[in-house]
């Protein structure tokens, strides 16, 4: 690197802590014009939250501001909104798209920053009646798209466009700005997850743009879990692990295997040991072939899985790969195809009814949307499926005529997961929005646990809840699928905690079954497979 | 053009179910009623001229992803209290028009900020909360035309009064500006006589909207309709661009009620603004329109399509069963059913697209796997 210049942008000492959970430690990092940086991390790493703190989100300010300085060339800055980080220079390329879908590639690019045609009308009325110049409109968009080396037609509607597209027209929106002259031109970028929805042909055309860019002196900040891509295109990279800068070099010499144990490899001791349990010669209880799902953000393209019967299977995987759609396809909640074939019968898809009626259950990973009745009581929560799916707790009249709750079962059933599950409350009377984040998933658990399912999908079980709280989450699956042989699967983004529970875990990556290892394998192991890169003793 | 094929048209049948089945019941209608065809012709094009003025008024709030509004009910209610003062003020002819604009308008700018900042509170329901406002706004109506005018509100006319001192009648003849705005300059082409002025004016309002799309503001609108985060992320000011959007339609919608009862010639004080909302809408959609996207031929299209059906139903009734009454029966049943089919329509072409856009990928990714 070019000591001796003043770095493009600086980050000194960057800390951050959300109530008194420390998210980002010393950060210390520089750039320079012209630099591109590859930033690696798995998710929760800090990554985000250092883009945040660059940006000056509210959510920053909002939660107590950030420790240390932020330079650029030289000048501490301190942004309120990505605005004024726009006007030094720094853009941002979003990872879901943020483009009109029935404005041409011209429209969005220069998005609200449209050159005008003056006309009488706006003497009398303001700025805004002013038309539109579609002449420099276009002449616009073109030079910004030309910065790119790529060919993109500017009138072409962006819902007609290849996703590929879509992107580059993000990041010519962002090489526009300096367009009217208002802010300083663009010198920072920071991608985040560019390549994530586009094929390899697509990508490979970004990373020629990105390099083409940065030969224009244009700075790069490239997030990515496509490690290859790191490699191909930046020039230094940097990776992060638990708020912490692990490692900040060159990208010669680097290879895949190295950044994969760089981001994975924790020194922590496995304490938990894997308990044993032989799937081996069990009877296949879920047989899922190709399944696809349409769930915006988790799209599943084509997953194949066997589930044994009794077992704990992990499903895991980075955000966005497509592990959260499994269950929410299987369970009928996102449009879904392919074939389902449990306990040997095929499962209607789509029908979240019938798939309750076979003997499945799913815990949300959307708490509080799906899986509560928040300004229910708490017996109602635990009840209310069961009742309705299974007829249970009620009492009939008149041969079945007329059907009454039957209070005093319900809050019995309520009682025994209260004390079995050790949910913190006032009463089984309580209403659930009053719990805690960790007794709403204790509750959403003992919901699913009455209804007594045969195979049981949990989706993030401990999800935004403490330690202790965690433990007594797992341990209690643990304990249902020990006494009860309920067949459990549980998606979670913490591999760590996949490993110290389950039997088996699969590893979700760009919508498909990357590969299935037993939980017992090395950390290393899972992180390669989270990337793309097959290990060979996959089963 | 693209080639036609049978997919193509049962395409374009599915997407225009409710043009396709007034076209069937007109064709049906107009053999049976027995009309000439130079009487459809010229009452065709008095209902045009009446009409179309109110229902241009609806496109702009389309355009910002508002929905149909509802609430340009609020406009006519502006447009009666403009007709009801130059009427007791005894101005007559185009003065008379003019001025009751220029007093309709500001009633109309106030009414519609209320509406757009209530609008603005009801995100994605604009159109149950516009149609429920206009009801609501119907009393306040009623409040200051029938307590508040004659006694708070000078009204020197008497004729215009009720007996009892204060509050206006049922109907007020607007003898004084009667056709004053269709006979300004009349056409007569094979002895149907074309309103020319009116339409100059439906002509100007066209050209307003076919120019207001091409503005700043018609873009921002346009991007509001379409995505309000993504808008505001890039810096349009969202809450603001929807309450302009109402305003504009309020005025416009005040301006096309004082044209529609200059046609009618009376004004039925309590009654004349309270359907015409939902004639408007069920015109609109007659016409091809959907919630989200709408254009000046679909208020043509609609307007002919609806009050040719209008028109005919009565006598073909009448030479049917031997009964008029099917005619008045047909309009309002006919007004809500459109709606009503219109948006079902609507979601289920929405849910349908969705399955689509599944489907497609689905075979992308099928593609992408055999490469």
């Amino acid at each position: 690197m070019k000591d001796k210049k003043i770095p493009l942008l600086e980050m000194k000492n960057i800390s951050k802590d959300f109530s008194g959970n420390q998210v980002l430690n010393d950060i210390n990092f520089s750039i320079q014009k012209g630099e591109i940086l590859g930033l690696v991390g798995e998710n929760g790493a800090g990554k985000s939250t250092l883009m945040k703190i660059l940006f000056g989100m509210d959510e920053i300010r909002t939660t107590g501001g950030y420790g240390g300085q932020v330079i650029i060339k030289g000048e501490v800055v301190n942004f309120n909104s990505s605005l004024d980080a726009l006007e030094k220079g720094i853009g941002m390329v979003h990872q879901e798209f943020s483009l009109l879908p029935d404005f041409s590639a011209a429209e969005n690019i220069v998005l609200n920053r449209e050159p005008l045609k003056p006309s009488i009308m706006s003497e009398l009325f303001g700025d805004r009646m002013n038309s539109l110049n579609r002449d420099e409109i276009d002449a616009i968009a073109k030079t910004s798209i030309e910065k790119l080396g790529i060919s993109l037609d500017t009138s072409m509607k962006v819902s007609s466009m290849p996703v590929g597209h879509k992107q580059f027209t993000e990041i010519a929106r962002e090489l526009s700005k300096d367009a009217k002259g208002e802010t300083n031109p663009i010198e920072l970028l920071v991608l985040d997850e560019p390549t994530a929805v586009l094929s390899e042909k697509e990508a490979d055309s970004l990373l020629i743009a990105m390099r083409k860019l940065a030969k224009q002196g244009i700075a790069m900040i490239f997030i990515s879990h496509r490690l290859n891509e790191i490699i191909d295109v930046c020039d230094t990279m940097m990776v992060m692990r638990d708020g912490l800068i692990i490692k900040h070099i060159p990208i010669e010499g680097v290879n895949v295997q190295d950044i994969a144990r760089w981001m994975v490899g924790r020194n922590v001791s496995n304490s938990s040991k894997p308990r044993e349990f032989d799937y081996t010669d069990k009877p296949t209880i879920l047989d899922i072939q190709k399944l696809w799902v349409d769930m915006p953000g988790e799209t599943v393209k084509n997953v194949s899985l066997e589930v044994k019967k009794g077992e704990i299977l992990g499903i895991g995987g980075m955000a966005g790969q497509g592990k959260l759609g499994i269950p929410n396809g299987v369970m009928g909640l996102y449009q879904s195809g392919g074939k389902v074939v449990f306990d040997g019968k095929e499962l209607l898809l789509n029908n979240p009814r019938s798939l309750l009626d076979a003997g499945l259950a799913f815990v949300s990973e959307d708490r509080r949307g799906v899986g509560l009745l928040l300004d229910e009581s708490l017996e109602w929560n635990v009840a209310f499926t069961a009742m309705q799916v299974q007829d249970k707790y009620l009492k009939k009249y008149l041969k079945g005529f007329m059907t009454w709750r039957d209070s005093k079962a319900i809050e019995e059933v309520t009682q025994k997961y209260i004390d079995q599950l050790e949910i913190k409350c006032t009463s089984s009377k309580q209403k659930a929005k009053e719990l805690s984040g960790g007794n709403q998933q204790k509750i959403c658990l003992a919901k699913a646990f009455a209804l007594e399912p045969k195979l049981l999908f949990v989706s993030e079980p401990t999800r935004g809840i403490d330690i202790g709280a965690k433990a007594l989450v797992l341990e209690s699956l643990r304990k249902y699928n020990r006494e009860l042989g309920t067949t459990i699967v549980i998606i979670s983004s913490e591999l760590e905690e996949l490993r110290a529970i389950c039997d088996r875990i699969a590893i979700v990556t760009d919508g498909k079954i990357e590969g299935i290892l037993e939980a017992s394998k090395p950390s290393e192991d899972f992180g390669l497979l989270m990337i793309g890169q097959k290990v060979e003793e996959a089963i | 053009m693209k080639k036609i094929t049978s997919k193509g048209i049962k395409s374009l049948i599915r997407n225009n179910l409710v043009t396709v089945l007034f076209l069937v019941i007109c064709s049906i209608g107009i053999p049976l009623s027995g009309y000439s065809p130079s009487y459809l012709i010229s009452e065709i094009i008095v209902r045009l001229s009446r009409n179309s003025f109110l229902i241009l008024s609806l496109l702009i709030p389309i355009m910002a992803g508002m929905g149909l509004n509802f609430g340009m009910t609020l406009g006519a209610m502006a447009g009666q209290i403009g007709l009801i003062f130059v009427t007791d003020w005894n101005v007559v002819g185009i003065p008379a028009m003019v001025l009751a604009i220029i007093i309709s308008i500001p009633i109309s700018i106030l009414l519609g900020q209320l509406c757009g900042r209530i609008l603005n509170k009801a995100k994605g329901r604009e159109m149950v909360t516009s149609y429920i406002l206009g009801f609501f706004m119907n009393g306040v109506y009623q409040l200051i035309v029938l307590y508040g005018m004659g006694s708070i509100i000078p009204i020197k006319n008497t004729s215009l009064v009720l007996p009892r001192g204060y509050g206006i009648r049922n109907t007020v003849n607007l003898i004084g500006i009667r056709r004053s705005l269709d006979s300004l300059f009349n056409l007569s082409i094979f002895g149907i006589k074309i309103p020319l002025m009116t339409f100059i004016v439906i002509a100007l309002v066209c050209v307003f909207i076919v120019w207001f799309r091409k503005t700043k503001l018609g873009q921002d609108m346009r991007a509001v309709g379409q995505d309000m985060e993504v808008a505001a992320s890039a810096g349009i000011q969202v809450e603001h661009t929807r309450i302009v959007s109402i305003v504009i339609s309020t005025v416009v919608a005040g301006i096309g009620m004082i044209i529609y009862l200059q046609n009618i010639g009376t004004l039925n004080t309590y009654n004349s603004h309270t359907q015409i909302g939902m004639f408007s809408v069920a015109a609109l959609l007659v016409g091809g329109a959907s919630v989200s996207k709408a254009n000046i031929g679909n208020v043509f299209l609609g307007v002919i399509l609806f009050h040719l059906m209008f028109i005919v139903s009565p006598m073909a009734g009448k030479n049917l069963i031997g009964q008029a009454q099917l005619g008045e029966y047909f309009r309002v049943f006919v007004s809500y059913g459109v709606i009503t089919m219109s948006l079902v329509l609507y979601e289920m072409r929405k849910k349908r697209e969705n399955l689509a856009n599944a489907e497609k990928l689905q075979e992308n990714q099928g593609a992408l796997n055999e490469d």
